[in-house]
């Protein structure tokens, strides 16, 4: 069943296109690599369908709802208990433990301590880093406080998380412990993932993959399009 | 000396074998390479033996067939340890049958047919590193499963950027031929 929906997005900034045109769909439980060029315009797509960003036209359906039409604080409320956001660098609040910032999503929507602290402790553990739960950030490695910051993108149980380029300051074994860990999560708990990246490697664990160039989907997907000659080629 | 060769010295530099285990135990220890020949076991044994770094040991035909068990001598294991030591050279032949497609592609047929080439090549590309990063997630593979996926993937990485990058060189070729 498709969740989240792009149909014919749009977006620039002043003059320069981001986006000219963009249609895509993810169904629920499916990871969808987003790949590309830098300045493809991948981080740009993840803003519109997160909501974040609204297009300047073109429509964006969740759960076969119109999202770019609703009010900021609407969006922003989907946001918090729909969506998961993940980045490179995890952004983890750096006086607090993993288990408190894990946690804090869920006190910033009211839930009691002893359940916030209770649901940290296990999205840690599927992540494979209970064992720094107490640790704050500078104690931890980087590949252990992105588990964290994904646990936090976790925590509140999303029915999409958008990870953009998640394993991109990670070393190889560190990102492939992160990947392993989120495909998981994903075909686990349907848990349907926007993975941006720009590294085969990492597309490789989606279960599907777009390329985007100069800001629309590559219809080969694989860059076949890359400038045919003006004059017509032989394709 | 070939490589199986060597792999087969360090296997039985683990203790005697004979022929057919040592297959067994070949291709377990290598499950993503192409399995080993019974053929090339016992002519590769033979080999060994003539240059002193195996040994026949026992021989038994219990009703089966020929049972004759190996093991590596003292000369077998300088021949490893040496083996091990030696650096491999780097690259040292710019060859490989990818880069001679689009070589022979751009001389008989130009860009274009060099752009359906690497096209098609990256899909396959992308295909190939699908399934063994689906290999490395699944929890029944042994540890000689992923890392034999590892040592592809990284080659496969790099082909995959190699393409990429040729990719975009012949387009602007294209263009400068057409225009």
């Amino acid at each position: 069943m498709t969740l989240l929906q792009a149909r014919g997005l749009v977006k620039s900034y002043g003059p320069t296109p981001a986006l000219r045109g963009v249609d895509l769909e993810v169904a629920e439980g499916e990871i969808l690599a987003v790949t590309g060029p830098s300045g493809c315009g991948k981080s740009t797509l993840l803003h519109c369908l997160s909501g974040i960003l609204r297009p300047d036209a073109g429509e964006v359906l969740y759960g076969g709802q119109r999202l770019d039409t609703r009010s900021e604080a609407d969006r922003s409320r989907l946001r918090r208990t729909d969506f998961g956001v993940l980045f490179q660098f995890g952004q983890l609040v750096p006086e607090l433990t993993a288990a408190e910032n894990v946690a804090l999503p869920l006190l910033l929507a009211g839930q009691g301590r002893r359940e916030a602290r209770a649901a940290a402790l296990t999205w840690l553990e599927r992540l494979d880093v209970a064992d720094v739960a107490d640790a704050r950030p500078g104690e931890m490695s980087g590949g252990q406080q992105q588990r964290c910051a994904a646990a936090r993108a976790l925590v509140t149980e999303p029915r999409v998380l958008f990870a953009d380029e998640p394993t991109g300051a990670l070393d190889a074994l560190a990102g492939e412990r992160l990947l392993a860990c989120l495909t998981r999560t994903a075909h686990e708990r349907h848990t349907s993932i926007v993975l941006i990246t720009h590294d085969a490697s990492v597309a490789a664990y989606a279960d599907r993959e777009i390329t985007l160039r100069d800001g629309a989907v590559d219809p080969t997907g694989l860059g076949a399009d890359i400038a045919p000659a003006p004059t017509g080629g032989r394709r | 000396m070939s490589t199986a060769a060597h792999v087969l010295l360090a296997l039985l530099a683990a203790g005697p074998m004979h022929g057919y285990d040592l297959k067994k135990a070949h291709d377990q220890r290598l499950p993503q390479a192409k399995p080993i020949a019974f053929g090339q076991v016992y002519g590769t044994l033979g080999r060994l033996e003539r240059d002193g770094l195996v040994e026949k040991r026992g021989q038994s035909r219990e009703g089966g067939p020929d049972r004759t068990e190996f093991a590596i001598t003292d000369t077998g294991r300088e021949k490893l340890r040496t083996w091990l030591e030696t650096i491999e050279t780097p690259a040292p032949y710019i060859s490989s049958t990818l880069l001679a497609k689009v070589v022979v592609a751009l001389l008989v047929d130009g860009a274009g047919q060099a752009r359906d080439y690497l096209t098609a090549q990256r899909r396959a590309h992308t295909a190939r590193l699908r399934e063994l990063t689906a290999v490395k997630t699944d929890p029944a593979s042994s540890p000689g499963d992923v890392i034999a996926a590892d040592y592809a993937i990284a080659h496969l990485d790099a082909d995959l950027r190699w393409l990429r990058t040729t990719l975009e060189r012949v387009a602007d070729l294209h263009r400068e031929v057409r225009s």
